[in-house]
Protein backbone atom coordinates (compact mmCIF):
# COMPACT_ATOMS: atom_id res chain seq x y z
CA UNK A 1 0.00 0.00 0.00
CA UNK A 2 1.29 3.92 -1.03
CA UNK A 3 -0.34 6.65 1.11
CA UNK A 4 0.84 10.24 0.26
CA UNK A 5 0.62 12.18 3.22
CA UNK A 6 0.98 15.92 4.00
CA UNK A 7 0.91 17.74 7.15
CA UNK A 8 1.10 21.92 7.51
CA UNK A 9 0.10 22.05 10.93
CA UNK A 10 3.39 23.19 11.56
CA UNK A 11 5.98 23.26 8.88
CA UNK A 12 4.79 21.97 5.37
CA UNK A 13 6.00 18.30 4.73
CA UNK A 14 5.15 15.37 2.60
CA UNK A 15 5.96 11.50 2.55
CA UNK A 16 5.25 8.60 0.14
CA UNK A 17 5.13 6.25 2.53
CA UNK A 18 4.34 2.44 1.78
CA UNK A 19 4.54 -0.90 3.80
CA UNK A 20 7.14 -2.45 0.89
CA UNK A 21 9.65 0.42 1.60
CA UNK A 22 12.46 -0.10 3.96
CA UNK A 23 11.26 1.90 7.30
CA UNK A 24 8.17 3.31 5.25
CA UNK A 25 9.29 5.46 3.38
CA UNK A 26 9.58 5.90 -0.45
CA UNK A 27 10.06 9.91 -0.40
CA UNK A 28 9.69 12.93 1.48
CA UNK A 29 9.78 16.65 1.98
CA UNK A 30 9.78 19.03 4.54
CA UNK A 31 10.62 23.07 5.33
CA UNK A 32 11.69 24.84 8.59
CA UNK A 33 9.55 27.52 7.47
CA UNK A 34 6.16 28.17 9.48
CA UNK A 35 5.05 30.78 7.40
CA UNK A 36 5.15 30.06 3.66
CA UNK A 37 2.65 26.58 3.02
CA UNK A 38 0.99 27.98 -0.03
CA UNK A 39 4.36 28.63 -1.89
CA UNK A 40 6.46 25.64 -0.98
CA UNK A 41 3.85 22.64 -0.96
CA UNK A 42 2.62 21.83 -4.20
CA UNK A 43 6.25 22.18 -5.62
CA UNK A 44 8.07 19.99 -2.71
CA UNK A 45 4.48 17.87 -3.59
CA UNK A 46 5.75 17.53 -7.35
CA UNK A 47 9.05 17.32 -7.07
CA UNK A 48 8.68 14.55 -4.54
CA UNK A 49 6.50 12.41 -6.76
CA UNK A 50 8.99 13.20 -10.07
CA UNK A 51 12.22 11.95 -8.29
CA UNK A 52 10.34 8.83 -6.56
CA UNK A 53 8.61 8.32 -9.90
CA UNK A 54 5.52 8.30 -8.58
CA UNK A 55 2.14 9.00 -10.30
CA UNK A 56 -0.96 9.83 -8.95
CA UNK A 57 -2.56 6.70 -10.24
CA UNK A 58 -0.10 4.63 -8.11
CA UNK A 59 -1.19 6.09 -4.87
CA UNK A 60 -3.21 4.02 -3.20
CA UNK A 61 -4.83 6.70 -0.52
CA UNK A 62 -3.75 10.46 0.76
CA UNK A 63 -3.78 11.07 4.16
CA UNK A 64 -3.76 14.82 5.88
CA UNK A 65 -2.81 16.37 9.37
CA UNK A 66 -5.47 18.11 10.08
CA UNK A 67 -4.30 19.82 13.00
CA UNK A 68 -4.76 21.64 15.95
CA UNK A 69 -2.39 24.56 14.14
CA UNK A 70 -2.11 27.42 12.84
CA UNK A 71 -5.26 27.77 10.81
CA UNK A 72 -4.25 29.27 7.61
CA UNK A 73 -1.30 27.03 7.34
CA UNK A 74 -3.55 24.08 8.45
CA UNK A 75 -5.62 25.04 5.49
CA UNK A 76 -2.87 24.74 2.81
CA UNK A 77 -2.21 21.49 3.61
CA UNK A 78 -5.73 19.99 3.62
CA UNK A 79 -7.06 22.22 0.41
CA UNK A 80 -4.01 20.67 -1.31
CA UNK A 81 -5.08 16.62 0.11
CA UNK A 82 -8.23 17.66 -0.85
CA UNK A 83 -7.96 18.49 -4.27
CA UNK A 84 -5.28 16.13 -5.23
CA UNK A 85 -7.68 13.40 -3.80
CA UNK A 86 -10.47 14.15 -6.16
CA UNK A 87 -8.56 14.42 -8.97
CA UNK A 88 -6.67 10.81 -8.80
CA UNK A 89 -9.98 9.44 -7.34
CA UNK A 90 -8.22 8.69 -4.09
CA UNK A 91 -9.36 8.12 -0.46
CA UNK A 92 -8.51 10.97 1.92
CA UNK A 93 -8.54 10.31 5.41
CA UNK A 94 -7.55 12.61 8.17
CA UNK A 95 -5.41 12.00 11.21
CA UNK A 96 -4.49 14.15 14.23
CA UNK A 97 -1.55 16.07 13.70
CA UNK A 98 0.23 15.13 17.29
CA UNK A 99 -0.26 11.73 16.81
CA UNK A 100 2.61 12.03 14.08
CA UNK A 101 5.39 13.14 17.17
CA UNK A 102 3.60 10.09 18.92
CA UNK A 103 4.37 8.06 16.82
CA UNK A 104 7.87 9.77 16.28
CA UNK A 105 8.41 9.39 20.20
CA UNK A 106 7.07 5.82 20.63
CA UNK A 107 10.00 4.69 17.76
CA UNK A 108 12.73 6.31 20.08
CA UNK A 109 14.82 5.89 22.74
CA UNK A 110 12.93 8.31 24.76
CA UNK A 111 9.90 6.34 24.74
CA UNK A 112 7.97 6.03 27.93
CA UNK A 113 4.48 4.70 29.14
CA UNK A 114 2.57 7.83 29.24
CA UNK A 115 3.63 11.35 28.09
CA UNK A 116 1.99 14.37 26.66
CA UNK A 117 2.54 16.08 23.04
CA UNK A 118 2.78 19.60 22.56
CA UNK A 119 2.83 22.04 19.47
CA UNK A 120 3.45 25.88 19.19
CA UNK A 121 -0.20 27.67 19.45
CA UNK A 122 1.01 31.40 19.39
CA UNK A 123 -0.73 33.48 21.45
CA UNK A 124 2.03 32.31 24.29
CA UNK A 125 -0.58 29.00 24.09
CA UNK A 126 0.66 25.48 23.08
CA UNK A 127 -1.47 22.73 21.20
CA UNK A 128 -1.15 19.42 23.06
CA UNK A 129 -2.34 15.69 23.96
CA UNK A 130 -1.51 13.36 25.99
CA UNK A 131 -0.85 9.62 25.14
CA UNK A 132 0.05 6.21 26.63
CA UNK A 133 2.43 3.78 25.35
CA UNK A 134 1.98 -0.20 25.67
CA UNK A 135 4.75 -2.11 23.82
CA UNK A 136 4.92 -2.92 20.13
CA UNK A 137 1.46 -0.89 19.99
CA UNK A 138 0.64 2.41 18.28
CA UNK A 139 0.83 5.10 20.53
CA UNK A 140 -2.48 5.75 22.15
CA UNK A 141 -4.71 8.84 22.40
CA UNK A 142 -6.04 9.11 25.93
CA UNK A 143 -6.82 13.42 26.14
CA UNK A 144 -6.65 15.98 23.82
CA UNK A 145 -5.89 17.60 21.62
CA UNK A 146 -6.34 21.06 23.83
CA UNK A 147 -5.03 24.06 23.49
CA UNK A 148 -3.78 26.11 26.45
CA UNK A 149 -1.59 27.91 28.55
CA UNK A 150 1.49 25.27 29.03
CA UNK A 151 1.70 26.08 32.79
CA UNK A 152 -1.70 24.05 32.68
CA UNK A 153 -0.66 20.89 31.61
CA UNK A 154 -0.34 17.65 33.49
CA UNK A 155 2.69 17.01 35.17
CA UNK A 156 4.57 14.18 32.80
CA UNK A 157 7.60 14.60 30.23
CA UNK A 158 6.55 16.49 26.97
CA UNK A 159 7.35 16.37 23.87
CA UNK A 160 7.33 18.44 20.65
CA UNK A 161 8.53 22.13 20.03
CA UNK A 162 5.63 23.43 21.82
CA UNK A 163 7.43 21.76 24.93
CA UNK A 164 10.68 23.29 23.78
CA UNK A 165 9.64 27.00 24.08
CA UNK A 166 8.21 26.49 27.56
CA UNK A 167 10.87 24.27 28.71
CA UNK A 168 10.68 26.42 31.85
CA UNK A 169 7.02 24.76 33.08
CA UNK A 170 7.25 21.32 31.56
CA UNK A 171 8.87 18.25 31.32
CA UNK A 172 10.48 18.75 27.95
CA UNK A 173 12.63 15.82 26.72
CA UNK A 174 15.68 17.57 25.42
CA UNK A 175 16.17 15.64 22.10
CA UNK A 176 12.42 16.76 21.32
CA UNK A 177 13.00 20.38 21.69
CA UNK A 178 12.37 21.18 18.14
CA UNK A 179 10.55 18.30 16.44
CA UNK A 180 6.98 19.42 14.26
CA UNK A 181 4.57 17.06 13.27
CA UNK A 182 5.85 15.38 10.13
CA UNK A 183 4.14 14.22 7.52
CA UNK A 184 6.16 10.97 7.18
CA UNK A 185 5.10 9.66 10.99
CA UNK A 186 1.75 10.73 9.86
CA UNK A 187 2.21 8.50 6.97
CA UNK A 188 3.72 5.44 9.37
CA UNK A 189 0.60 5.93 11.52
CA UNK A 190 -2.01 5.94 9.15
CA UNK A 191 -0.42 3.02 7.47
CA UNK A 192 0.16 0.75 10.18
CA UNK A 193 -3.67 1.79 11.62
CA UNK A 194 -5.06 0.92 8.32
CA UNK A 195 -3.46 -2.41 7.91
CA UNK A 196 -3.97 -3.32 11.66
CA UNK A 197 -8.17 -2.97 10.02
CA UNK A 198 -8.46 0.08 12.20
CA UNK A 199 -10.33 3.14 10.62
CA UNK A 200 -9.22 6.87 10.36
CA UNK A 201 -10.99 9.98 10.84
CA UNK A 202 -11.72 12.80 7.76
CA UNK A 203 -9.92 15.56 7.01
CA UNK A 204 -11.99 17.95 8.92
CA UNK A 205 -9.58 20.31 10.06
CA UNK A 206 -9.60 20.25 14.10
CA UNK A 207 -8.84 24.45 14.64
CA UNK A 208 -9.65 24.43 18.23
CA UNK A 209 -10.38 27.91 18.37
CA UNK A 210 -13.37 29.92 17.49
CA UNK A 211 -13.21 32.67 14.80
CA UNK A 212 -12.16 35.43 17.15
CA UNK A 213 -15.40 37.07 15.24
CA UNK A 214 -17.15 39.24 17.73
CA UNK A 215 -21.13 39.55 17.37
CA UNK A 216 -21.18 43.40 17.69
CA UNK A 217 -23.43 44.75 20.84
CA UNK A 218 -26.29 46.80 20.18
CA UNK A 219 -25.14 50.29 19.34
CA UNK A 220 -24.95 52.68 22.23
CA UNK A 221 -28.07 55.23 21.98
CA UNK A 222 -27.31 59.05 22.45
CA UNK A 223 -29.41 59.81 25.41
CA UNK B 1 -1.79 23.89 -25.24
CA UNK B 2 -4.61 25.20 -27.37
CA UNK B 3 -4.18 28.89 -27.40
CA UNK B 4 -7.06 30.03 -29.81
CA UNK B 5 -10.12 28.53 -28.09
CA UNK B 6 -8.46 27.50 -24.68
CA UNK B 7 -10.45 25.97 -22.37
CA UNK B 8 -9.69 27.39 -19.19
CA UNK B 9 -11.11 26.71 -15.78
CA UNK B 10 -10.97 29.73 -13.03
CA UNK B 11 -10.42 29.91 -8.97
CA UNK B 12 -11.57 32.60 -7.03
CA UNK B 13 -11.60 32.73 -3.56
CA UNK B 14 -10.22 36.47 -2.80
CA UNK B 15 -13.03 37.25 -0.24
CA UNK B 16 -16.62 35.60 0.76
CA UNK B 17 -17.15 33.94 -2.60
CA UNK B 18 -15.82 30.38 -3.79
CA UNK B 19 -15.92 30.51 -7.57
CA UNK B 20 -15.22 28.52 -10.34
CA UNK B 21 -15.83 29.29 -13.48
CA UNK B 22 -15.08 27.65 -17.40
CA UNK B 23 -15.02 29.23 -20.27
CA UNK B 24 -13.90 28.11 -24.49
CA UNK B 25 -12.18 31.42 -25.53
CA UNK B 26 -14.98 33.97 -24.47
CA UNK B 27 -17.51 31.54 -24.31
CA UNK B 28 -19.12 31.34 -20.86
CA UNK B 29 -19.60 27.35 -20.38
CA UNK B 30 -20.32 27.44 -16.04
CA UNK B 31 -20.52 30.29 -13.54
CA UNK B 32 -20.72 28.16 -10.39
CA UNK B 33 -20.61 30.13 -6.90
CA UNK B 34 -20.77 29.20 -3.71
CA UNK B 35 -21.14 32.04 -1.03
CA UNK B 36 -20.34 32.23 2.63
CA UNK B 37 -22.51 35.50 3.07
CA UNK B 38 -25.55 34.02 4.97
CA UNK B 39 -22.58 33.26 7.94
CA UNK B 40 -21.04 36.89 8.08
CA UNK B 41 -24.79 38.42 8.26
CA UNK B 42 -24.53 38.35 12.56
CA UNK B 43 -21.33 40.05 12.37
CA UNK B 44 -22.48 42.66 9.63
CA UNK B 45 -19.33 42.79 7.72
CA UNK B 46 -17.27 39.87 6.23
CA UNK B 47 -15.32 38.10 8.61
CA UNK B 48 -11.79 36.64 7.02
CA UNK B 49 -11.27 33.76 9.03
CA UNK B 50 -15.05 32.72 8.42
CA UNK B 51 -14.97 32.72 5.07
CA UNK B 52 -11.93 31.30 5.10
CA UNK B 53 -12.94 27.85 6.83
CA UNK B 54 -16.49 28.27 4.68
CA UNK B 55 -13.75 28.56 1.35
CA UNK B 56 -12.24 25.52 2.32
CA UNK B 57 -15.16 23.40 3.01
CA UNK B 58 -16.64 24.83 -0.12
CA UNK B 59 -13.86 24.77 -2.89
CA UNK B 60 -13.95 21.02 -3.85
CA UNK B 61 -18.29 20.49 -4.05
CA UNK B 62 -18.16 23.95 -6.23
CA UNK B 63 -15.66 22.45 -8.26
CA UNK B 64 -17.59 19.09 -9.27
CA UNK B 65 -20.67 21.20 -9.46
CA UNK B 66 -19.19 23.75 -11.89
CA UNK B 67 -17.10 20.59 -14.09
CA UNK B 68 -20.75 19.24 -14.29
CA UNK B 69 -22.43 22.15 -15.14
CA UNK B 70 -19.86 22.64 -18.08
CA UNK B 71 -20.27 19.17 -19.10
CA UNK B 72 -15.83 19.30 -18.87
CA UNK B 73 -13.57 17.13 -17.82
CA UNK B 74 -10.45 17.94 -16.35
CA UNK B 75 -8.54 16.35 -18.47
CA UNK B 76 -9.94 18.21 -21.16
CA UNK B 77 -8.84 21.76 -19.68
CA UNK B 78 -5.93 23.60 -21.39
CA UNK B 79 -5.21 25.82 -18.49
CA UNK B 80 -6.30 26.47 -14.86
CA UNK B 81 -6.39 30.68 -13.33
CA UNK B 82 -6.69 31.57 -10.25
CA UNK B 83 -7.06 34.73 -7.93
CA UNK B 84 -3.56 35.85 -6.80
CA UNK B 85 -4.91 38.99 -5.19
CA UNK B 86 -5.43 41.28 -3.95
CA UNK B 87 -8.25 39.95 -1.11
CA UNK B 88 -7.91 38.98 2.20
CA UNK B 89 -5.01 37.00 2.79
CA UNK B 90 -6.39 33.48 4.23
CA UNK B 91 -9.12 33.60 2.01
CA UNK B 92 -6.78 33.52 -1.36
CA UNK B 93 -4.62 30.98 0.29
CA UNK B 94 -7.06 28.58 0.11
CA UNK B 95 -8.00 28.91 -3.53
CA UNK B 96 -4.74 29.29 -4.40
CA UNK B 97 -3.52 26.03 -3.00
CA UNK B 98 -6.39 24.50 -4.70
CA UNK B 99 -5.09 25.79 -7.79
CA UNK B 100 -1.74 24.76 -7.46
CA UNK B 101 -2.69 21.49 -6.71
CA UNK B 102 -5.23 20.81 -9.26
CA UNK B 103 -1.87 21.92 -11.28
CA UNK B 104 0.14 19.20 -9.97
CA UNK B 105 -2.53 16.29 -10.10
CA UNK B 106 -3.43 17.19 -13.67
CA UNK B 107 -0.25 18.60 -15.05
CA UNK B 108 -2.28 21.39 -16.67
CA UNK B 109 -0.34 24.95 -16.25
CA UNK B 110 -1.46 27.72 -13.93
CA UNK B 111 -2.02 31.59 -14.25
CA UNK B 112 -2.03 33.24 -11.43
CA UNK B 113 -3.66 36.41 -11.83
CA UNK B 114 -5.13 39.85 -10.75
CA UNK B 115 -8.58 39.95 -9.39
CA UNK B 116 -9.26 43.48 -10.34
CA UNK B 117 -8.43 42.84 -13.55
CA UNK B 118 -10.16 39.80 -13.62
CA UNK B 119 -13.40 42.02 -12.97
CA UNK B 120 -13.01 43.79 -16.35
CA UNK B 121 -12.28 40.38 -18.22
CA UNK B 122 -15.85 39.64 -17.09
CA UNK B 123 -16.82 42.52 -20.43
CA UNK B 124 -15.06 39.90 -22.50
CA UNK B 125 -17.00 37.37 -22.72
CA UNK B 126 -19.12 36.75 -25.75
CA UNK B 127 -23.57 37.16 -24.54
CA UNK B 128 -25.47 33.95 -24.42
CA UNK B 129 -23.91 32.01 -27.26
CA UNK B 130 -24.19 33.98 -29.74
CA UNK B 131 -20.44 32.55 -30.00
CA UNK B 132 -19.13 37.12 -31.56
CA UNK B 133 -15.97 37.51 -30.03
CA UNK B 134 -16.66 40.80 -28.19
CA UNK B 135 -13.70 42.58 -28.53
CA UNK B 136 -12.81 45.27 -25.95
CA UNK B 137 -12.77 49.14 -26.95
CA UNK B 138 -9.19 51.17 -27.14
CA UNK B 139 -10.34 53.53 -24.43
CA UNK B 140 -11.41 51.45 -21.76
CA UNK B 141 -11.88 52.34 -18.23
CA UNK B 142 -13.13 50.41 -15.36
CA UNK B 143 -15.21 51.62 -12.39
CA UNK B 144 -14.99 48.38 -9.29
CA UNK B 145 -17.38 48.88 -6.57
CA UNK B 146 -18.03 46.20 -4.05
CA UNK B 147 -17.50 45.50 -0.16
CA UNK B 148 -13.90 44.39 -0.99
CA UNK B 149 -12.80 47.81 -3.28
CA UNK B 150 -13.69 51.23 -4.98
CA UNK B 151 -11.58 51.60 -7.72
CA UNK B 152 -11.46 53.47 -11.52
CA UNK B 153 -8.83 51.42 -13.88
CA UNK B 154 -7.48 52.17 -16.94
CA UNK B 155 -7.09 49.36 -19.48
CA UNK B 156 -4.33 49.80 -22.29
CA UNK B 157 -3.86 46.65 -22.94
CA UNK B 158 -5.75 43.96 -20.49
CA UNK B 159 -3.37 41.21 -20.46
CA UNK B 160 0.05 43.09 -19.79
CA UNK B 161 -0.97 46.89 -19.48
CA UNK B 162 -3.57 48.32 -16.93
CA UNK B 163 -3.28 51.50 -14.98
CA UNK B 164 -4.95 52.60 -11.37
CA UNK B 165 -6.37 56.08 -11.67
CA UNK B 166 -7.91 56.32 -8.45
CA UNK B 167 -8.82 54.12 -5.00
CA UNK B 168 -10.56 54.16 -1.76
CA UNK B 169 -7.72 55.72 0.74
CA UNK B 170 -9.77 53.68 3.40
CA UNK B 171 -13.07 51.83 3.38
CA UNK B 172 -14.68 50.07 0.11
CA UNK B 173 -17.77 51.77 -1.00
CA UNK B 174 -20.15 48.64 -0.14
CA UNK B 175 -18.15 48.62 3.60
CA UNK B 176 -19.31 51.97 4.33
CA UNK B 177 -23.04 50.43 3.46
CA UNK B 178 -22.48 47.98 5.59
CA UNK B 179 -21.62 50.18 8.47
CA UNK B 180 -24.10 53.00 7.53
CA UNK B 181 -26.34 50.18 8.04
CA UNK B 182 -25.86 48.46 10.90
CA UNK B 183 -25.99 52.13 12.25
CA UNK B 184 -29.36 52.61 11.08
CA UNK B 185 -30.48 49.13 12.14
CA UNK B 186 -30.95 47.50 8.46
CA UNK B 187 -28.96 44.36 8.36
CA UNK B 188 -26.33 43.05 6.16
CA UNK B 189 -25.58 43.22 3.46
CA UNK B 190 -26.28 46.99 3.57
CA UNK B 191 -26.10 47.83 -0.61
CA UNK B 192 -29.16 45.76 -1.20
CA UNK B 193 -31.06 46.85 2.15
CA UNK B 194 -30.02 50.83 1.81
CA UNK B 195 -30.36 51.10 -2.29
CA UNK B 196 -34.58 49.87 -0.87
CA UNK B 197 -35.64 51.67 1.88
CA UNK B 198 -33.89 54.78 0.03
CA UNK B 199 -36.11 54.48 -2.58
CA UNK B 200 -38.75 55.93 0.27
CA UNK B 201 -36.40 58.69 1.87
CA UNK B 202 -35.65 62.28 0.29
CA UNK B 203 -32.42 62.55 -0.96
CA UNK B 204 -32.13 66.43 -0.13
CA UNK B 205 -33.24 66.29 3.22
CA UNK B 206 -29.10 65.90 4.63
CA UNK B 207 -26.00 66.94 2.75
CA UNK B 208 -23.59 64.30 3.97
CA UNK B 209 -20.18 65.10 3.13
CA UNK B 210 -18.23 64.12 -0.33
CA UNK B 211 -14.78 63.11 0.86
CA UNK B 212 -11.55 64.56 -0.66
CA UNK B 213 -14.02 66.45 -2.97
CA UNK B 214 -11.93 69.76 -1.06
CA UNK B 215 -9.43 71.92 -3.48
CA UNK B 216 -6.55 70.77 -1.67
CA UNK B 217 -7.11 67.09 -3.11
CA UNK B 218 -8.49 67.66 -6.19
CA UNK B 219 -5.96 70.30 -7.35
CA UNK B 220 -6.73 70.64 -11.08
CA UNK B 221 -6.28 68.63 -14.35
CA UNK B 222 -2.79 70.30 -15.41
CA UNK B 223 -1.91 69.90 -11.54
CA UNK B 224 -3.71 67.33 -10.23
CA UNK B 225 -3.82 67.04 -6.15
CA UNK B 226 -2.79 64.10 -4.59
CA UNK B 227 -6.03 62.46 -4.28
CA UNK B 228 -7.88 63.52 -7.59
CA UNK B 229 -9.57 60.31 -8.23
CA UNK B 230 -9.34 58.93 -4.88
CA UNK B 231 -12.20 58.40 -2.36
CA UNK B 232 -12.88 58.20 1.74
CA UNK B 233 -16.01 56.97 3.23
CA UNK B 234 -14.71 56.68 6.98
CA UNK B 235 -15.47 60.31 7.33
CA UNK B 236 -19.32 59.45 5.51
CA UNK B 237 -19.97 57.03 7.97
CA UNK B 238 -18.90 59.20 11.25
CA UNK B 239 -21.28 62.14 9.71
CA UNK B 240 -23.91 59.41 9.46
CA UNK B 241 -23.58 57.99 12.69
CA UNK B 242 -23.15 61.69 14.22
CA UNK B 243 -26.42 62.89 12.92
CA UNK B 244 -28.39 59.67 14.30
CA UNK B 245 -27.13 60.30 17.52
CA UNK B 246 -28.32 64.12 17.02
CA UNK B 247 -31.86 62.91 16.49
CA UNK B 248 -31.76 60.38 19.42
CA UNK B 249 -30.32 63.25 21.71
CA UNK B 250 -33.02 65.18 20.82
CA UNK B 251 -35.27 62.63 21.84
CA UNK B 252 -36.85 62.63 17.65
CA UNK B 253 -37.82 59.62 15.95
CA UNK B 254 -34.38 58.92 13.52
CA UNK B 255 -35.77 59.58 9.87
CA UNK B 256 -34.26 56.30 8.21
CA UNK B 257 -35.29 56.41 5.07
CA UNK B 258 -34.03 60.24 4.48
CA UNK B 259 -30.49 59.39 6.24
CA UNK B 260 -30.56 55.96 4.06
CA UNK B 261 -31.31 57.89 0.65
CA UNK B 262 -29.24 61.13 1.67
CA UNK B 263 -26.17 58.51 2.77
CA UNK B 264 -26.51 56.54 -0.49
CA UNK B 265 -26.65 59.96 -2.64
CA UNK B 266 -23.08 61.50 -0.81
CA UNK B 267 -21.37 57.72 -1.57
CA UNK B 268 -23.25 57.76 -5.47
CA UNK B 269 -22.16 61.45 -6.06
CA UNK B 270 -18.59 61.25 -5.12
CA UNK B 271 -17.68 57.44 -6.88
CA UNK B 272 -19.48 58.52 -9.75
CA UNK B 273 -18.29 62.02 -10.57
CA UNK B 274 -14.89 60.82 -9.54
CA UNK B 275 -14.93 58.30 -11.76
CA UNK B 276 -15.97 60.45 -15.13
CA UNK B 277 -13.91 63.06 -14.56
CA UNK B 278 -10.61 60.40 -14.12
CA UNK B 279 -12.52 58.84 -17.50
CA UNK B 280 -12.94 62.73 -19.63
CA UNK B 281 -9.21 63.01 -18.07
CA UNK B 282 -7.95 60.19 -19.64
CA UNK B 283 -9.47 59.83 -22.86
CA UNK B 284 -11.18 56.92 -21.75
CA UNK B 285 -14.71 56.30 -23.71
CA UNK B 286 -15.84 53.40 -22.49
CA UNK B 287 -16.69 52.22 -19.35
CA UNK B 288 -17.31 49.04 -17.46
CA UNK B 289 -19.12 48.73 -14.37
CA UNK B 290 -17.99 45.83 -11.83
CA UNK B 291 -18.17 44.74 -8.35
CA UNK B 292 -21.39 44.09 -6.36
CA UNK B 293 -22.27 47.44 -5.86
CA UNK B 294 -23.29 47.50 -9.64
CA UNK B 295 -26.84 46.48 -8.52
CA UNK B 296 -27.10 49.43 -6.60
CA UNK B 297 -30.02 51.52 -8.74
CA UNK B 298 -29.00 54.74 -8.07
CA UNK B 299 -25.65 53.96 -8.47
CA UNK B 300 -26.60 52.71 -12.18
CA UNK B 301 -29.16 55.98 -12.87
CA UNK B 302 -26.63 58.54 -11.80
CA UNK B 303 -23.40 56.92 -13.36
CA UNK B 304 -25.29 56.54 -16.38
CA UNK B 305 -26.31 60.15 -16.60
CA UNK B 306 -22.72 61.05 -15.97
CA UNK B 307 -21.66 59.33 -18.95
CA UNK B 308 -24.41 59.96 -21.15
CA UNK B 309 -23.34 63.50 -20.82
CA UNK B 310 -19.93 63.33 -21.15
CA UNK B 311 -20.23 61.20 -24.21
CA UNK B 312 -19.00 58.30 -22.19
CA UNK B 313 -20.59 54.80 -23.06
CA UNK B 314 -21.23 52.55 -19.81
CA UNK B 315 -21.24 49.07 -19.90
CA UNK B 316 -22.78 47.06 -17.03
CA UNK B 317 -22.37 43.17 -17.40
CA UNK B 318 -25.24 40.41 -15.96
CA UNK B 319 -25.32 41.08 -12.21
CA UNK B 320 -23.78 37.57 -11.56
CA UNK B 321 -20.58 38.18 -13.50
CA UNK B 322 -20.36 42.00 -11.76
CA UNK B 323 -20.10 39.72 -7.79
CA UNK B 324 -16.81 37.96 -7.45
CA UNK B 325 -17.03 34.77 -9.45
CA UNK B 326 -14.44 32.15 -11.01
CA UNK B 327 -15.68 32.94 -14.39
CA UNK B 328 -14.29 36.09 -14.39
CA UNK B 329 -11.03 34.52 -13.47
CA UNK B 330 -11.50 32.17 -16.14
CA UNK B 331 -12.42 34.67 -18.70
CA UNK B 332 -8.72 36.66 -17.97
CA UNK B 333 -7.09 33.36 -18.02
CA UNK B 334 -8.14 32.30 -21.65
CA UNK B 335 -7.06 35.97 -22.42
CA UNK B 336 -3.47 35.59 -21.31
CA UNK B 337 -3.58 32.11 -22.94
CA UNK B 338 -5.17 33.58 -26.38
CA UNK B 339 -2.29 36.40 -26.11
CA UNK B 340 0.37 34.13 -25.96
CA UNK B 341 1.16 34.87 -22.05
CA UNK B 342 3.68 32.04 -20.24
CA UNK B 343 1.64 30.52 -16.83
CA UNK B 344 2.70 31.48 -13.48
CA UNK B 345 4.03 27.83 -11.99
CA UNK B 346 3.17 26.85 -9.20
CA UNK B 347 5.76 28.41 -6.94
CA UNK B 348 4.11 31.90 -6.35
CA UNK B 349 3.12 33.35 -3.60
CA UNK B 350 -0.75 34.78 -3.07
CA UNK B 351 -0.70 38.59 -2.49
CA UNK B 352 -3.26 40.28 -0.41
CA UNK B 353 -2.21 43.53 -2.04
CA UNK B 354 -1.38 42.76 -5.30
CA UNK B 355 -1.17 45.89 -7.67
CA UNK B 356 -3.26 46.31 -10.66
CA UNK B 357 -0.01 46.87 -13.20
CA UNK B 358 0.53 42.76 -11.86
CA UNK B 359 -1.99 41.89 -14.49
CA UNK B 360 -0.59 38.14 -13.77
CA UNK B 361 2.25 36.95 -12.21
CA UNK B 362 5.61 35.88 -13.76
CA UNK B 363 7.00 32.16 -13.56
ZN1 LIG C 1 -14.14 41.74 -6.47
Amino acid sequence: MLILAIDTSAVASAALVSDDALEGMVAGFATEDTRSHAEVLAPGIQDMLATAGVAGTDIDALVVGVGPGPFTGLRSGIATARTLAYVWGKPLHGLMSLDAVALEVAESTAAVPEFLVATDARRKEVYWARYTLAPGQLPELVDGPHVGFAADLPDLPAFGAGAGLYADVLRADPAFVREQPDALYLGQFALARLASGGTLPDSTPLYLRESDAQVPGPRKRAL
Amino acid sequence: MNRTQPLVLGIESSCDETGVGVVRGTTLLTNTVSSSMDEHVRFGGVIPEIASRAHLDAFIPTLDAALSDAGVRLDEVDAIAVTAGPGLAGALMVGVCAAKALAVATGKPLYAINHLVAHVGVGLLAPDGDGSAPELPANLGALLVSGGHTEILKINNITDDVVLLGSTIDDAAGEAYDKVARILGLGYPGGPAIDAVARTGNRAAIRFPRGLSQPKYMGTAEEPGKHRYDWSFSGLKTAVARCVEQFEARGEEVPVADIAAAFQEAVVDVVSAKAVLACREHGIKDVLLGGGVAANSRLRELTGQRCTSAGIRLHVPPLGLCTDNGAMVAALGAQLVMAGKEPSGIAFAPDSSLPVTAVSLPA
